[in-house]
């Protein structure tokens, strides 16, 4: 593990695309977000989980300078934020809390209105860069539509193409999976990779771990308002316990082999049905031989756990209900 | 992660951000009018504002015709309705006599309290912002967008006036209220200076409906507090009562632009219509920035 910031390093920490420290926001006495300290570390593609009305959107508004914190402080590609608002803003993209355009302009009109209040933008490279961000995202064929009559889904990448009319340092993206089939989906996927390769650190929210997991190099974990977690993602699923399932019609038996190699089994789902929490030093390889060699009839035998997703779900709850 | 699926790590991917900062060079040069072209054009595209004009087009049109099917007796009616029919040129100061009151109020009301709230109700405001435009900027960007839409109004009014009125009628040197007549340029110098006074006069309204759009998200509201307060600063302008409030009013000049129709031309009413105006302008714009510079964005 060799990018995980600490806060004590000082060369480490310039290179922090966005660093927070003791960062809260309270909302009457609703503590949003309760003092987090976010680490993103310039170049990575960092992944913001955590289930909805975690704090996830509230953080997300106070990096750009749209709501003002509580208490705590802000660095954004280096600078101090919302001070630093008008030098820090044109090097990132954002899309925050799904797109938002004016329906009566076509998509082009919407993104030309966008690029426009950026004052440093380039109003002689605007027709072309707006049109090369549309074709980014594959909206070239309906960029003279008004943007009303656009689906969820391309209002989604018309938002992407917003964030992307100039090069940025940064992309700041807020669910932006929402309201996407499963091919829009993988193409966000492969836009983000695309442009982390270029460089750019993609700092990107989600609720949905399975979306955004496979192109993450880092991640956080939000619930009611705290950073849970916070890591690689090699580091986050060390942290996770992986289990190992047996099936096999000698549970009695089975049971007593694992409790010999120090695991604790219990029984799961059907009446042929043994997991355990692995331990580090056994190998699923052992747990297969002792059980061989015990004469134990094995259906099946299978290693799980260890994934983000148990991560997630051990770090903040299954249910619906929605914090806060 | 799927082992097919390497994704490179911090370290691995290449130190300098290639075309991240390729194409930004440390020293920008920042553009502080470029939204305001972007402002105007949103506002005079939009097929509201067009509707809008529409209907203040309409009045002039609708008196002039009212006017050449009733021709006769002279039957009281708003300023210069009798003088129509001798010269059509009169068309144009009748229908802004007429929209004074409600047309052009309930217009620019429109307008203003869609400045802030209308945004902030799309959505669009929070991109603006993250854009980044600054909210001093965005306040003014909008502000003048809204004095666009109230110039372009009255001169509307004016242009549609003069021209109906030389179809429908004919049209010869005006007669001043001071009863000097005066050729077609002066006419012509008069009624843009008119249509100047009432657009200085719609400030006032403006600043209030910027104002009332930075209090909500919901731009109907904020269009109705306004439209309600200039029906209410009129109504208090009636009342005897409080003729030592009338003065501040910011109603209280809006028809006495008299004085631009004598000769010598006096610009007393037009100065002491600034003032009150500006006025409103500077209290009304300090209160929306100090509501909006601060705001958290939540829209």
């Amino acid at each position: 593990m060799t990018t995980t910031p600490t806060g004590t390093d000082r060369a480490v920490s310039t290179d922090l695309a966005i660093r927070t420290e003791g960062l809260r926001k309270v909302f009457h006495k609703q503590r949003a977000v309760d003092g987090i300290d976010l680490a993103v570390p310039r170049g990575s593609v960092f992944g913001f989980l955590g289930p909805n009305g975690s704090g996830k959107t509230t953080t997300i508004r106070m990096l750009l300078g749209l709501s003002s914190a509580t208490g705590g402080s802000i660095q954004v590609l280096g600078e101090p934020m919302p001070t630093a608002l008008r030098s820090v803003l044109p090097r990132v993209g954002a899309l925050v809390e799904g797109p938002a355009f004016y329906p009566y302009l076509s998509g082009r009109a919407n993104l030309s209105r966008f690029d426009a209040a950026d004052p440093t933008s380039d109003p002689r490279s605007r027709k072309e860069r707006v049109a090369s961000a549309l074709d980014r995202v594959g909206l070239t064929h309906a960029a003279d539509k008004k943007a009303h009559a656009y689906s969820l889904g391309m209002k989604q990448r018309l938002g992407l193409a917003n964030a992307l009319l100039t090069p940025r340092e940064l992309l700041v993206l807020d669910e932006p999976t929402n309201g996407l089939d499963p091919q829009g989906t993988r193409e966000v996927r492969n836009l983000i990779r695309s442009l982390a390769d270029d460089g750019t650190t993609v700092f990107v929210s989600s609720h949905l771990l399975a979306e955004i997991e496979q192109v993450c190099t880092h991640a956080a974990v939000m619930r009611t308002g705290q950073l849970v977690a916070q890591g690689t993602l090699d580091d986050l699923r060390s942290a996770g316990a992986r289990t190992v399932t047996v099936r096999t019609p000698d549970v009695g038996q089975a049971a007593v082999v694992l409790g010999r190699l120090g695991l604790a089994p219990r029984r799961d789902g059907g009446s042929d049905v043994l997991v355990a929490d692995l331990v580090a030093d056994v190998e699923p390889e052992t747990i297969t031989a002792e059980l061989v060699r015990a004469d134990v009839r094995v259906r099946g035998l299978a290693v799980g756990g260890g994934t983000l997703e148990d991560l997630f779900v051990a770090l903040t709850g299954e249910g619906f209900d929605v914090a806060g | 992660m799927s082992p097919a699926d390497p994704t490179p790590t911090t370290a691995e991917r290449p130190a300098t951000t290639g075309s991240a900062e390729g194409g930004t060079a440390p020293a920008r040069r920042t553009r502080p009018f470029a939204l305001l072209g972007s402002e105007l054009a949103l506002v005079f595209r939009r097929r509201r504002t067009w509707a809008m004009l529409g209907a203040l087009a309409a009045v002039p049109v609708l008196i002039a015709v009212a006017v050449r099917l009733t021709t006769g007796e002279d039957s009281g009616g708003p300023a210069f309705l009798g003088d129509i029919t001798n010269n059509g040129l009169f068309v144009a100061f009748t229908a802004l006599t007429v929209s004074i009151p409600l047309f052009l109020p309930l217009t620019v009301g429109v307008v203003a309290g869609d400045t802030v709230a209308g945004e902030a109700s799309h959505g669009t405001l929070r991109y603006l912002l993250v854009a980044p435009t600054g909210r001093v900027r965005f306040i003014l960007v909008k502000t003048a967008g809204a004095i666009a839409f109230c110039l372009a109004a009255t001169l509307l009014v004016v242009l549609v006036g003069a021209a109906i009125g030389a179809v429908l009628f004919r049209i010869g040197p005006v007669t001043l209220l001071s009863g000097t007549p005066v050729d077609g340029w002066s006419y012509a110098a008069r009624a843009l200076l008119l249509a100047l006074y009432v657009t200085l006069s719609m400030l006032g309204l403006v600043a209030i409906g910027l104002f009332a759009s930075t209090l909500t998200n919901v731009p109907v509201g904020a269009m109705a507090a306004t439209v309600v307060l200039a029906g209410v600063s009129q109504v208090l302008d009636q009342l005897p009562q409080l003729d030592w409030l009338h003065p501040f009013l910011f109603s209280h000049l809006w028809l006495g632009f008299g004085d631009l129709l004598r000769d010598p031309i006096s610009f007393d009413s037009f100065g002491s219509n600034a003032l009150l105006q500006l006025g409103y302008l500077v209290v009304f714009g300090a209160l929306a920035y100090g509501r909006f510079a601060s705001k958290d964005i939540l829209s």
